[in-house]
């Protein structure tokens, strides 16, 4: 019973900080309809960006993170003004492979900058584990859950609360019709992005912090992909619950049954996981289902 | 002889379906075919040899994958995952069964289909970016058991070692005699891909991309042409795969992970989508560049201002790679094969080109 809970308490934490990354790929494809494939990637890049103003020019921990979290927000920007507009209106295929080969890129390009060694992204937060009943918590971790309650009550306030929010909705509804309206849609993609940059921020100090800053960052977006697709591609409550899904899940099944299977099932049970949801959901839980009129 | 295509009429329909309705597209065929057969192989040293015999598995491969995402119209993230399919089935019939090894290429090709068809069936209820998904859970999963299961792969990051393959007397165990098996296999895949793109499969795929909904309506089996896709795409994966298995006389898994995958799916956007051309040109490209890039790099030892150029070179691939697949994606989202097109049009009417 003991070992239950403790991998309970664990796949609650995991999912969280999963939600973290997850909520990157639906603030975008919530407002452009775009699935960027570079969540990971991004998360590096701003991991990699904040330990270099922390560490390689030694700066305080509080401004590091706020010039990363600036140059990430102009990086989304910049990305969509560059590479996504022109993306507009193609097959499918053509934003999986621009977002890819983005990933790609900043998975080449990262290391040539900074080095290829780890960074150590220091947090400055107490080393000694948290204690939750019988369970042993990594403050950081901690700190991912705090940060991803705190970014989806942030969204769910923008998103039912404020113009830009409202906007950001309609235009997901209908892009044309919300252009009708007065909203700049160009605008709302460049917010949506720059809402991307921030989750990679998050992503990348926290997941930084656990795991060191190195290219194995990138991986993450993959092993994100079901919670995003068990919650649905555009629903925000959705990414938290696919994230506890996903990480209870692969906390139970590599728990139990990796001594007899050999080992690593913790990525694949995800996986797993999502293709039984998809025959009987095909748009996950919580997405919204397209009905196609010709 | 050498006339353009103003001077040739077409008076029956089976001339205007002809693969190279024009004499010079046929003697340029011609031209490329005497060059690969005769030529090449005999003059280009074992470097550039090795080179080509990349490029020529992943010119199978990237016909197979531009026929279901070029033609139909799926995205297929789990290509690798079909190619490895093939690849230890290959492995597995010669060295546990001591089969031929012809038998263990098709068999190799069939249950990669067979497998291609079962990780096809999502496609039936989803599509677009879900689809692409399900896939890359296909790639995962794979990845995995093959990882896992003892009786597949001999064990965690094992290999199964194949010994060089041989038909009849014919050992093929020097760089030059796996170019001639390798490049058989290219041509039967080229002629077969050309002529399920331009038959009524092909126009069946075609529809279905365009507008699936619409393709239902005029009267295709969306389903059984979507699964058929899938699966004549894995099998082209599944024998390219075992391909690669003779080739390098070793199964294993590394050479079969989402990577992989990817550098497909980048060979047929660089190369043309929907165009058996644009993925031989994009998978020449694409297989050669890496090592075309290491190459000239190599001749600027010292002079580059970084401590480690192997690595430096490994991270640049990268950068190129990435770039090249943006580059292409927002310049010429068509590929290469449309490079080669509009070279041609220039001077379909030069010199009077208004």
């Amino acid at each position: 019973m003991d070992f239950f809970v403790t991998l309970l308490v664990r796949g609650v934490v995991l999912g969280c900080l999963y939600a973290l990354i997850a909520l990157g790929f639906v603030l975008v494809y919530k407002a452009t309809g775009v699935l960027n494939f570079a969540v990971g990637e991004m998360a590096m890049f701003g991991g990699y960006l904040a330990a270099a103003f922390a560490v390689s020019y030694g700066l305080p921990l509080g401004l590091a993170i706020g010039l990363a979290l600036l140059c990430m927000i102009l990086f989304g920007v910049v990305l969509e003004q560059g590479v996504l507009r022109p993306m507009i209106g193609r097959p499918v295929i053509g934003m999986i492979m621009a977002t890819l080969g983005l990933g790609i890129f900043l998975r080449g390009i990262s290391p040539i900058i900074w080095g290829v060694g780890t960074k150590n992204l220091d947090l400055k937060l107490p080393d000694s584990p948290v204690f939750l009943g019988n369970v042993s918590i990594p403050p950081v971790d901690l700190v991912g859950v705090a940060l991803t309650l705190a970014l989806l009550v942030a969204c769910a306030y923008f998103f039912q609360r404020t113009r830009y929010g409202i906007a950001m909705r309609a235009v997901s509804d209908d892009q044309q019709a919300a252009m009708a309206m007065g909203i700049k849609v160009s605008a709302i993609f460049a917010v949506a992005w720059a809402l991307a940059g921030v989750a990679a921020i998050g992503g990348g100090l926290i997941w930084g912090n656990k795991i060191g800053v190195n290219q194995d960052l990138a991986s993450l977006g993959l092993q994100t992909f079901p919670v995003v697709i068990l919650g649905g591609l555009d629903s925000i409550p959705g990414t938290i619950i696919g994230g506890l899904v996903v990480g209870i899940c692969a906390n139970l099944a590599g728990g139990y049954l990796d001594p007899y299977v050999g080992g690593g099932l913790e990525y694949v049970a995800a996986y797993v996981l999502m293709m039984i949801v998809l025959l009987v959901r095909p748009y996950g839980l919580f997405g919204r289902e397209i009905i196609e009129k010709v | 002889m050498l006339n353009r295509e103003c001077g040739v009429f077409k008076a029956t329909y089976q001339a205007d379906m002809a693969l190279y309705p024009v004499p010079l597209a046929r003697y340029t065929v011609a031209a490329f075919a005497i060059f690969f057969v005769l030529v090449f192989p005999f003059v280009a040293g074992t470097k550039y040899l090795v080179w080509a015999n990349f490029a020529g598995i992943a010119i199978v491969a990237a016909i197979g994958l531009n026929l279901l995402t070029g033609y139909a119209g799926q995205v297929s993230l789990g290509h690798a995952a079909f190619m490895a399919t093939g690849a230890y089935t290959a492995a597995i019939l010669v060295t546990r069964a001591h089969m031929p090894f012809l038998i263990g290429l098709v068999a190799g090709g069939l249950l990669a289909a067979v497998y291609g068809l079962i990780v096809g069936l999502p496609s039936a209820r989803i599509k677009g970016f879900y689809l692409a998904i399900a896939t890359l859970a296909a790639q995962f999963i794979t990845e995995w058991l093959i990882n896992h299961v003892k009786w597949i792969s001999g064990g965690f990051q094992a290999s199964i070692l194949v010994p060089a393959v041989s038909l009849g007397p014919l050992r093929f165990d020097t760089e030059q005699k796996k170019y001639f098996l390798i490049l058989a296999f290219v041509v039967l895949a080229t002629i077969a891909g050309m002529n399920i793109a331009r038959s009524r499969l092909g126009r069946a795929f075609v529809a279905l991309r365009d507008r699936d909904v619409a393709a239902e309506i005029i009267g295709i089996d969306v389903v059984r042409y979507k699964l058929l896709a899938f699966t004549i795409s894995a099998f082209y994966a599944g024998v390219a795969g075992a391909l690669t298995v003779y080739y390098s006389g070793t199964a294993n898994i590394e050479a079969f992970q989402i990577n992989r995958s990817i550098e497909i799916l980048a060979m047929i956007i660089i190369g043309g989508l929907g165009s058996t051309l644009g993925s031989i040109f994009g998978a020449a490209f694409v297989s050669v560049l890496p090592s075309l890039l290491e190459d000239v790099l190599g001749h600027f030892h010292g002079v580059l201002p970084v401590s480690d150029v192997g690595t430096f070179v490994a991270q640049l691939k990268l950068v190129v790679f990435g770039g090249l697949i943006m580059l292409f994606l927002m310049v010429e989202p068509e590929g290469l094969n449309r490079l080669w097109r509009n070279v041609k049009d220039y001077f379909r009417v030069w010199p009077f080109s208004y």
